[in-house]
């Protein structure tokens, strides 16, 4: 059996957490296991009800009041259980911030070694897989020797295999209440509130369409320009590192390799040089389009679409013709 | 507070990472070395926490002789001392590094009493294995969280804070505690010339840990295929405002 | 992006600022159909101009770079990209002090204008945040300032594409060079291949490795500068001007400091010299910032920051101000500190243009565009010239030694004569040994070793007592000796041996050899057989290029004898006029040739009892050759003389040279003969006779008649100059090349002090003299002249000036020294009549 950790938002489950599915369905085809999820919280069966097709053949919900809120250890110490009772073969979970975290903690008790960031794997003997090094930047293959493989999923490195969901006719895994035991010291780091997010904005994550500036914004001011676009678009905006270092915008705007990976559908790059830490969390974007003075920018080597010029000038003229067309 | 901050040292990877011919490593020969940013915050902010509450900061990582180079970076910050656990340069894998630093930490606070605060960066920029903070508070039974932007220490306790889904989760842990904290915790200070002699002429600790291998064995290394698109120059300052309008039409974006 | 033609008349390599500047210059004087192709981006190309310091100290004590300095500083303010700060050298130590005297001078020498000496207080005036109590002064000059590089190169870009002249092709990097038949013919590069006439090299660091692509060699190194930027500094946070402050070279610790914006740098030259490979620097896509910004290694700089935080405590000590950026950047390094230009000596058409600095690249890309252009350049750029290297010089074991060597030079006090210390002995001459067991000094000329005096003389300095002008200050008693007085005094009075081993040698044969030299000799050279022929050369404007000598041995058969520190760059202007015919050719005999003068009035006695050939003056007259037995051996003996004496220059093939010398010097003993340097064949005893050198008294900027070396008539057959030099005559001459002697050597401290050479030569009031042509006076060569018993001085004057007997003064060390001119032209102080060479 493989068992994967599904994170789900609202009663959906996470988009990475179907990436992490699709290749555990590929690996349960190749070793001919089954492929369990597990899901923790308020909202999980809903979930559950999405996974159709992901070829989940059964999903351990657990639903303890106790795990209402957060709780990393907690949550790993299930996972932990499950694996004794259910001695899968592999474990695993999407190479998100909790994805990574609580399988880290899975990690730690059970001595197991951990392969985080995977792209893909081989079951066998020996057991071999690709993960991601420096955020995307460079890969390894390596061999991971261990009575039961631990692995995170690198996000945006499968794509979710929708045509096996649409040919199992939307089977829902059968779900199986969970309870763990958990102690008080499982319990002891856990998030005692939650600051929600401001709503009235597109969340960087989900937007389909992402309007960054880099450098050549010049200043905070300048981002004006590149807002009032956003707006016109229902787009987030996003920045890159140089802009969080200097000051002008909060970090959680950072696209990169110490900020956010993103996957719109369309990424404008403003004023974005390219350095490969800005490219690695803005590679999954399906179209880019630059906006630069240099021709010759590396971003240019990326982008599938350009307009040179100053983003001063070029982006101001985008949103009056937005308006010319749309009336708006 | 008496707060400890290991950091890693890696090669500051310039526009295209170059393997050595063998493909096992990364060709550092034209590169200059740093830890990463998580990392560079989490210096700071021990610095920050110590100059605001007293007590004492330390560094710590495991690696050869040169990495004393880093360690003196963060002590040109303000860290007032370093611990170098030494080796002969190889790779150790997340279990074998964890298992030297909990040792080390024993150790050091055999003698020095115990830390109030640890700091991990997120994860190491170059391997990216996002688990040695987890497994030394484990190991130590501390408690730990990761992703950290924000902390609140004093008073025996640690408000930690991260971003999720677009706002905050919040956590409290007692101390002593173990955080993994990211970019963005804070804006990390240049280190001044003072600050770069004083560093220079402090001692570093030195332990010498033995392996134990445990991790994903590394076969070799790969560049990912690459991204290069044909681009396509759709126009030339603002007269190009039409011609992106109608790539947005095209592509469905440009909505409602 | 860049769209690449198939064909160019000229192709630029390297759009940093040499390369930008000379596809301006290139279109300026009228060439089109330029291709500049760049392998990184515009306008920052990633290679040394992307992260120079810009700033520019005019003042050298070499006359050329000084030329180049000017000169694009002037390009650089026509560009409106000069920021003039002012800038101060500082000295903490009392040698330094006195350095900076001697810059003082060298400025005055070439016209640098406002330069002064400041006290530390002063200096503090002008940079307040200075610690004036670490130092003893400073050396102002108000014309140095900051360049913007880029922008420079940008707008030279602009002005050569709207003279319709050039194409630019960034992000196109070159895979090769095509040379068929020893010419340069096309370039291929990755997308795609021009065919060219003209190639040239601009690409600093990366030289050595295009250059080799075509077979040829820019033995140059890139080597790494630190430097960083610290900052925000509160001082500076109202400044209001980008430079507010002069800059500030801290003479004495190697580095520099200065003030930008909220910023200041700090740069350095006193680590230990990081060398690369021009193979081994990383590309762009590999590079975090630019291939030639390096990581910065700061066990290097760390002694740095000591020494500026001593000097400039308040910003440097500030635990406010961060360290924003450090680097160890590559620059351009060459093994004797000049730059690299001309055409290469293995393709024609194929052309170096590698500065060292920022401070130079346009005055470089200036003359080297004259140079391609018309062959006139308006500087002289021989000391530049990449025809000066020898093959040793090329080789990667001399080029990393010397720049190692000459790295912590770069602020240094350099004495004109210092000898080089690494990467010696390479070339020896077949006397070697005994020269060694003689006690010789050796001085290095084109890698010979050469005596520059011998200690086992040194019973001589009893024997000529007072005659000796002996030396007390250390400075001019650095790298000389008494001793080389007194050899002096024993070859004037008796006879002296000399190692000429350094002499260039070409042999010229063929039908058409002798019609080949008379095109480019001056003077006559079609004279009978066993006449040897004393002769300029000039180029096309008439500047004088060179001066060698030309012995006729047969009707179709020439040997020219040329000196050895300019003989491959002689040798390159010989190979480049030979007639494509095929009827003279031109074999490089060096090797295979030595050298022994023997001169005195003993020379005759001495030379007479080693072989049975009649040395009669009747037999043997002055400026014939003719090939003359010593102990079995065959020599040709040339009798000539550059010290004023009876005797014979012997040529003698290598391998049987220490036979030859031993024989002579046996012969010599019963004559009190004495082993003699250098120090008195190139300088003591040349000045007695007032005989001009190339690099010292001629030079292109100057012409025969102001050298005093127009004869009589001129010949009729043409040859390169020709036209000018008729014009030349035909009016009075702008200076004239006069012989002046020290009336007292006293300073005010009651030392004697005696100049060396380059001091300015000024009126009795002090102010400079300068000629009709804009051009100052300063001494062109100085040495003691132990037979008249002055120390002389030679200089051209304007011609008011230049009348025997006049009195003015020479700036030396912060002192003004009385000096008269004896003779203006070129009569000797010693023996006018010339009656000892012709005896």
């Amino acid at each position: 059996m493989i068992l994967g950790l599904v994170e789900h938002a609202d009663g959906r489950p996470e988009r990475l957490s179907l990436e992490m599915l699709t290749l555990a369905g590929r690996l349960g085809a190749t070793t001919g296991e089954p492929v369990h999820a597990v899901l923790f919280g308020q909202g999980a069966r809903e979930a559950t009800g999405q996974l159709g097709g992901q070829r989940a053949a059964l999903a351990h919900v657990v639903e303890s009041h106790q795990l209402a809120v957060f709780a990393p250890v907690a949550w790993a110490a299930a996972i932990e259980q499950l694996m004794a009772a259910h001695a899968p073969s592999i474990v695993m979970a999407a190479g998100s911030d909790r994805g990574n975290e609580v399988m880290a903690h899975v990690a730690a008790r059970t001595d197991l070694p951990l392969a985080a960031n995977v792209m893909d794997a081989t079951p066998g003997e020996p057991f071999r897989l690709t993960r991601q090094r420096w955020a995307g930047s460079l890969l390894e293959d390596a061999v991971l020797d261990a009575p039961t493989k631990l692995l995170t999923v690198a996000p945006h490195a499968v794509a979710i295999d929708e045509a096996a969901g649409a040919g199992a006719a939307a089977a829902a895994p059968a779900i199986e209440p969970f309870a763990p035991t958990l102690t008080d010291d499982d319990l002891r780091v856990a998030v005692v509130r939650r600051l929600e997010p401001d709503r009235s904005g597109v969340s960087l994550t989900d937007a389909k369409v992402v309007v960054g500036g880099g450098r050549g914004v010049g200043s905070p001011e300048g981002f004006s320009e590149l807002e009032e676009l956003a707006e016109l678009l229902g787009a987030a905006v996003g920045v890159s590192r140089v802009v969080t270092s200097s000051g002008w915008r909060p970090h959680s705007q950072q696209i990169g390799q110490t900020g956010l990976r993103i996957a719109p559908d369309l990424y404008i790059a403003c004023g974005i040089s390219g350095a490969i830490q800005h490219i690695v969390g803005a590679k999954a974007a399906k179209r880019i389009l630059a906006i630069n003075t240099d021709p010759d920018a590396p971003i240019m080597s990326i982008a599938d679409y350009a307009v040179i010029g100053d983003l001063h000038q070029v982006v101001p003229a985008i949103s009056a013709e937005i308006r010319r067309v749309t009336g708006r | 507070m008496n707060i400890l901050v290991c950091v890693k040292r890696v090669p500051a990877t310039g526009g295209r990472i170059t393997l050595t011919p063998d493909g096992r490593d990364i060709d550092t020969r034209y590169l200059g070395f740093t830890v990463s940013p998580h990392e560079e915050c989490g210096v700071e902010e021990a610095v920050r926490i110590v100059e605001a509450q007293g007590g004492s900061s330390t560094v710590l990582t495991l690696g050869p002789e040169v990495a004393t180079e880093q360690l003196r970076d963060a002590m040109a910050i303000g860290i007032d001392q370093a611990v170098l656990l030494e080796t002969d340069g190889a790779d150790w894998d997340p279990l074998a590094t964890a298992g030297a630093i909990v040792d080390a930490i024993r150790t050091l606070e055999a003698e020095g009493g115990p830390f109030d605060l640890i700091l991990f960066g997120n994860e190491a920029a170059d391997t990216g294995d996002f688990q040695v903070g987890v497994r030394v508070a484990t190991a130590l039974g501390r408690p730990f969280v990761a992703g950290i932007k924000g902390i609140d220490a004093g008073d025996g306790r640690v408000v930690a804070r991260r971003e999720f889904g677009g706002g905050w989760e919040v956590f409290e842990l007692p101390q002593p505690a173990v955080l993994g904290v990211k970019e963005g915790l804070n804006l990390p200070r240049y280190p001044s010339v003072p600050g770069r002699l004083r560093a220079k002429k402090k001692e570093i600790v030195r332990m010498s840990p033995a392996p134990r291998p445990g991790g994903p064995t590394k076969e070799r290394l790969r560049l990912p295929q690459s991204d290069e698109s044909t681009v396509e120059v759709i126009g030339t300052g603002p007269e190009a405002a039409p011609a992106v309008v109608a790539l947005l039409t095209r592509l469905g974006v440009l909505g409602r | 992006m860049s769209s690449l033609p198939g064909q160019a008349k000229v192709v630029v390599i390297g759009a940093g600022i040499v390369g930008s500047s000379m596809a301006y210059h290139l279109a300026r004087l009228g060439w089109r159909d330029i291709v500049l192709i760049e392998k990184g981006m515009l306008p920052n190309p990633g290679g040394s101009t992307g992260h120079a310091s810009n700033f520019i100290f005019l003042t050298d004590h070499g006359k050329e770079m000084a030329a180049f300095t000017m000169d694009s500083a002037r390009q650089y303010r026509e560009l409106g990209v000069y920021d003039e700060t002012g800038g101060i050298e500082v000295a903490r130590t009392p040698e330094r002090m006195e350095e900076l005297k001697r810059r003082m001078a060298s400025s005055t020498s070439w016209g640098v204008e406002g330069s002064r000496l400041l006290t530390p207080a002063e200096v503090k005036a002008m940079v307040p945040f200075i610690d004036e109590t670490v130092i003893l002064g400073g050396f102002y000059t108000p014309g140095v300032g900051i360049v913007d590089s880029l922008q420079a190169g940008t707008l030279m870009r602009q002005k050569a594409q709207e003279m319709g002249a050039l194409t630019i092709a960034a992000s196109v990097e070159v895979t090769g060079v095509d040379v068929e038949a020893g010419r340069v013919r096309r370039v291929h590069t990755d997308q795609g291949t021009i065919e060219a006439e003209v190639v040239v090299i601009a690409c600093g660091v990366w030289s050595p490795r295009i250059a080799q692509m075509a077979g040829a060699s820019i033995p140059l190194t890139p080597a790494v500068h630190q430097m960083i930027d610290i900052g925000p500094v509160p001082m500076f946070s109202n400044a209001t001007k980008e430079v507010g402050y002069p800059i500030v070279r801290d003479m004495d610790t190697n580095m520099y400091e200065r003030q930008h914006g909220n910023g200041f740098e700090i740069g350095s030259y006193a680590h230990r010299a990081i060398l690369m490979d021009a193979d081994d620097i990383p590309s762009i896509a590999a590079s975090a910032l630019s291939p030639t910004m390096l990581p910065f290694t700061q066990e290097d700089f760390d002694p740095q920051l000591e020494d500026a935080l001593e000097l400039f405590p308040e910003i440097v000590g500030d635990e406010s101000v961060g360290v924003k950026l450090a680097i160890n950047g590559l620059l351009s390094l060459t093994p004797d500190g000049n730059p690299i230009i001309g055409e290469t000596p293995e393709v024609k058409g194929l052309w170096s243009v590698a500065a060292v600095w920022i401070k130079e690249a346009p005055g470089i890309a200036k003359t080297v565009a004259e140079w391609m252009t018309s062959g006139e350049p308006e500087i002289d750029p021989h000391g530049s010239d990449i025809a000066r290297f020898y093959d040793h010089h090329k080789t990667a074991q001399h080029i990393a030694a010397r720049t190692i060597e000459g790295y912590n030079k770069t602020y240094g006090i350099v004495h004109p004569s210092e000898q080089w210390e690494s990467n010696r002995p390479v070339r020896l001459s077949p006397f070697y040994a005994r020269e060694k067991e003689l006690g010789a000094m050796f001085f290095e000329a084109a890698g010979w070793e050469r005596p520059h005096w011998y200690e086992s003389n040194r019973p001589l300095l009893d024997e000529f007592g007072d005659r000796v002008i002996p030396r007390e200050a250390e400075w001019e008693s650095r790298w000389w000796s008494p001793i080389i007085n007194a050899e002096h005094l024993a070859m004037r009075d008796r006879v002296g041996i000399v190692d000429l081993s350094a002499f260039v040698i070409f042999d010229v044969t063929g039908p058409g050899a002798c019609e080949y030299l008379e095109r480019l000799a001056v003077n006559k050279v079609d004279v009978a057989p066993g006449r040897t022929v004393y002769t300029p050369l000039l180029n096309s404007a008439g500047g004088i290029l060179a001066d060698l000598t030309i012995m006729r041995l047969a009707h179709d058969r020439f040997r020219v004898v040329t000196g050895g520190g300019m003989g491959m760059r002689d040798k390159k202007i010989f190979t480049d006029q030979l007639p494509a015919d095929g009827t003279a050719q031109l074999h490089d005999v060096t090797n295979q040739w030595t050298t022994i003068g023997v001169w005195g009035p003993r020379a005759r006695d001495v030379v007479g009892s080693v072989t049975s050939a009649d040395m009669s003056h009747a037999a043997f007259p002055f400026l014939t050759s003719q090939n003359v037995d010593i102990n079995g051996v065959r020599t040709l003996a040339s009798r000539i003389s550059y010290v004023g004496e009876l005797g014979w220059e012997i040529y003698v093939p290598i391998e049987q040279g220490l036979r030859v010398w031993d024989a002579l010097w046996e012969a010599g003993k019963p004559h009190g003969m004495a082993p003699v340097g250098i120090g008195t064949y190139a300088v003591t005893a040349r000045l007695e006779k007032g005989y001009r050198a190339h690099g010292n008294e001629l030079e292109l900027d100057f012409d025969l008649v102001e050298a005093g070396m127009a004869r009589r008539s001129v010949k009729d057959r043409d040859f390169i100059g020709r036209a000018a030099y008729l014009e030349q005559r035909s009016r009075p001459p702008a200076a004239i090349l006069s012989t002046l002697t020290l009336d007292d050597p006293t300073s005010s401290s009651g030392v004697r002090r005696y100049m060396l050479g380059r001091e300015p030569i000024l009126t009795p009031d002090g102010e400079p003299l300068v000629d009709a042509k804009g051009r100052r006076s300063f001494v062109t060569s100085a040495g003691s002249g132990p037979s008249v018993g002055k120390h002389i001085l030679m200089a051209y004057l304007p011609p008011e000036c230049a009348k025997e007997g006049t009195k003015l003064v020479v700036e030396y060390f912060g002192e003004r020294y009385p000096v008269t001119v004896d003779v203006a032209g070129s009569t000797p102080l010693f023996d006018p009549e010339n009656a000892r060479i012709r005896s």
